[in-house]
């Protein structure tokens, strides 16, 4: 495969798209095939076979369409027109009235003038509900493995590392290292073998944007990884994701096939002096792995438990060797970064936080999905324009980001810019993406709680503070959302959620205490309404510790 | 699977010429273990002891080591599951939108807790952190097939439809495609 037969298979799939009258596109995401996708397909594909349609009409399944909460979607191109729930009815309406004789179905069609659209920016879903994921030809139609091309061909490693650097791209993992930086340590690291890993072990509960991007357009994931190992110096790639996701690792293992067999993985990528493969590997439901030490040690087959850094991955990782471990969102962002430039991507977002994030809005708000805003857009703007504010009745209170690691942020902090540094000034994370929602029904000391019973069952018990830590922390937080907990106890709470901060060995415990921390920053009334009188402050007694 | 060196499993169940395609298609390689693990899981429906040993011996890998690595990650079952499988979501979307009360009613159902299978061995409780279907929250999987925006009262219907109704109650859901692919799999 040289380059101009990439830009041929590009020129005669467009080509043969430009020959059809319409292309009716179904989302074929997990999140719509969950309620009924499948069924819409077939009524759809049906009713165009029906309508004699066939050889100017074609029915394809795309990644996801973004308003996951009102699946099943449907679009129709080239016009644009999305409609939502698409029964099998409506499926047959819309091929018999919109693709037969032009007329929108306006019964189902969503208004895509609305802040849920026009507010978000796409750069990493830009592909999304546009391509076929499961073709390499639509991806390379639409631009894709021009990157790779032109880093291959035009571009030495340390250019390519510049590029991202200049770029100011951030890991969307959610500690928000320097993605360049990360390139650069490991391609200065002498070793005859290194590593590219994507970690895509999305554990956070209530976080699905890595499995939509993997679901929806596998190839960007792949590109972006051999980029990365062009970059290094790596000519091994491996892509590490949760078994939970049977669907993203389907497409996966048919995407690495489609661009092996095109040569854009293998051997003298490009007719380059390049060589880079990537094999897949399946987690096995443990949250800690999707930490980067406990990862590398599940690809090598192992229990997976983290070790202290440094030595970082950069240095030492995989096998002991030099390893640029990055997660998913962020290596979607590095073919467009090196097709468009790093002065385009840095005017994006803010100074410190450059481009998009994509987040998956879900919990008690109108708009449930995935949407990718802006970084340093107000947090006001994600939940009331895109997100439609909470339902009817509901009011809200509070959004919670970064999952089991991050923290709860209340209504006077509606106006905060959403970026790395913001987040963190109000005892949050940016995260990897999960974006949650609560309204009055929820209760905070049982919020604390949940997130606590998920560090405490995930917590690989390697080390005492995080063994022996969550467990008592959660203790501590059953005593107090039962009602029977005392002024001692809340002051222990606090006193051990900094020591086990403090003193874990990985970003499992050390973050665990977050949504404690941070619903006694906000919440602090809830936890002290239901605290019973302290008896030995009653007694006249000192402020020792009741329970004697 | 005719290679000299490794000798058949002495009891001549042919699924083990399934997992021996597995191990030769990572050569063998220790480092294969946990994709050699999810491959017997898919055939034999979970791991006994006497796969494990014989993992151990085809990866020249510790016992120990895989008995631990078995143990450590959730997703490997140690122990045969129910003829039936309900998995909810206790995600943070899920558990905000009520999961806890699909969780009581089912335990108050089937008479065990998660984590276990009801006496009579029809269904198994489990729990998912999150399968990412947030958007449809409250969501469990029953038998792959995703059930979404559910209501105790939903969810349990679909249950009593396994138990009383027998095999080929409709289950609306995720694609029939789909649930016929789990079937071929899970006959041996």
């Amino acid at each position: 495969m040289t380059v101009e037969e990439l830009g041929e298979i590009g020129d005669k799939e467009r080509a043969r798209q430009a020959k059809l009258e319409k292309r009716v596109l179904w989302c074929s995401a997990a999140g719509c095939v969950s309620c009924g996708g499948h069924k819409t397909r077939d009524a759809l594909k049906k009713a165009v076979k029906q309508a004699g349609l066939e050889g100017k009409t074609e029915v394809v399944g795309t990644g996801c369409m973004g308003l996951c909460g009102r699946g099943p979607l449907v679009k129709v191109a080239p016009d644009e027109t999305l409609y939502a729930n698409v029964d099998e009815a409506a499926a047959t309406r819309i091929v018999a009235e919109h693709v037969a004789q032009g007329a929108v179905v306006e019964d189902f069609r969503v208004d895509t003038t609305a802040p849920f659209f026009t507010a978000q920016k796409k750069i990493v879903l830009e592909d999304c509900g546009r391509i076929d994921a499961m073709r390499v030809e639509e991806y390379v139609a639409v631009g894709g493995y021009s990157a790779l091309a032109r880093a291959v061909c035009e571009l030495t490693p340390e250019e390519v590392v510049e590029e991202i650097r200049k770029a100011g791209l951030r890991g969307r993992g959610g500690a928000g290292y320097p993605t360049g930086l990360k390139w650069a340590i490991a391609q200065k690291a002498r070793a005859a073998q290194k590593y590219v890993v994507c970690n895509a072990d999305e554990g956070d509960p209530g976080a699905f944007m890595d499995r939509s991007v993997l679901e929806g357009d596998p190839h960007r994931v792949l590109e972006g990884m051999a980029i990365a190992g062009y970059a290094i110096g790596a000519s091994q790639g491996y892509i590490y994701v949760r078994a939970e996701y049977p669907l993203a690792i389907e497409r996966l293992r048919l995407a690495i096939k489609q661009a092996e067999k095109l040569g854009l993985l293998g051997t003298r990528i490009l007719d380059s002096g390049f060589d880079f493969r990537i094999d897949l590997r399946m987690g096995a439901g443990a949250f800690v792995c999707g930490e980067e030490t406990a990862l590398l040690r599940s690809i090598e087959g192992r229990r997976g438990r983290p070790r202290p850094r440094p030595p970082y991955p950069s240095e030492a990782g995989l096998y002991g060797l030099p390893t640029v471990i990055n997660n998913v969102e962020t290596l979607a962002n590095v073919a467009p970064i090196l097709t468009r430039g790093a002065a385009w991507f840095s005017s994006i977002g803010t100074a410190k936080s450059a481009g998009t994030k994509v987040f998956a809005l879900a919990g008690k708000i109108r708009n449930t999905g995935l949407i990718e805003v802006p970084m340093g857009i107000p947090l006001r703007t994600i939940i009331y324009d895109i997100g439609g504010g909470p339902p009817e009745g509901a009011e809200f209170k509070a959004a919670q980001t970064g999952g089991p690691s991050g923290g709860c942020i209340p209504s006077q902090h509606l106006d905060l810019p959403v970026d790395y540094e913001s987040l963190a000034t109000v005892g949050s994370i940016m995260g990897s993406g999960g974006l949650i929602v609560m309204d009055s029904t929820s209760d905070m000391v049982d919020v604390a709680k949940f997130f606590m019973e998920f560090s405490m069952e995930e917590s690989c018990g390697k080390c005492v503070p995080c063994r022996v830590g969550t467990k008592h922390l959660h203790t501590l937080l059953e005593k107090l959302a039962a009602g029977e907990g005392t002024a001692e106890d809340l002051a222990l709470l606090e006193e051990m959620c900094v020591m086990v901060k403090e003193t874990s060995l990985c970003g499992l415990g050390q973050a665990a205490p977050n949504p404690v921390l941070s619903t006694l920053r906000f919440f602090r009334g809830e936890y002290e309404r239901r605290l019973q009188p302290s008896e030995h402050f009653q007694a006249g007694g000192g402020p020792e510790r009741a329970g004697s | 699977m005719d290679k000299p060196e490794r000798s058949p499993h002495p009891s001549g169940d042919n699924r083990f010429k399934l997992l021996d395609r597995t191990i030769t298609r990572h050569h063998g390689a220790g480092n294969a273990l946990i994709e050699v693990l999810h491959s017997a899981q898919e055939i034999f429906g979970f791991l006994a002891d006497d796969v494990l040993l014989y993992v151990a011996q085809a990866l020249k890998r510790p016992q120990s080591q895989v008995y631990g690595v078995a143990t450590f990650y959730n997703f490997f079952r140690l122990k045969p599951a129910g003829k039936h499988t309900v998995v909810v979501c206790t995600g943070t979307a899920c558990y905000v939108k009520g999961a806890s009360e699909l969780q009581h009613a089912l335990e108050k159902r089937c008479g065990c807790k998660f984590g276990e299978t009801s006496k009579d061995g029809e269904v198994s409780l489990m729990q998912a952190r999150c399968i990412g279907s947030c958007g449809l929250a409250p969501v469990a999987v029953l038998d792959e097939e995703v059930g979404a925006k559910l209501t105790a009262a939903k969810l349990l219907e679909r249950v009593e439809a396994w138990l009383g109704g027998g095999k080929g109650a409709a289950v609306g859901g995720a694609s029939a495609q789909e649930t016929r692919e789990t079937r071929e799999e899970a006959a041996p």
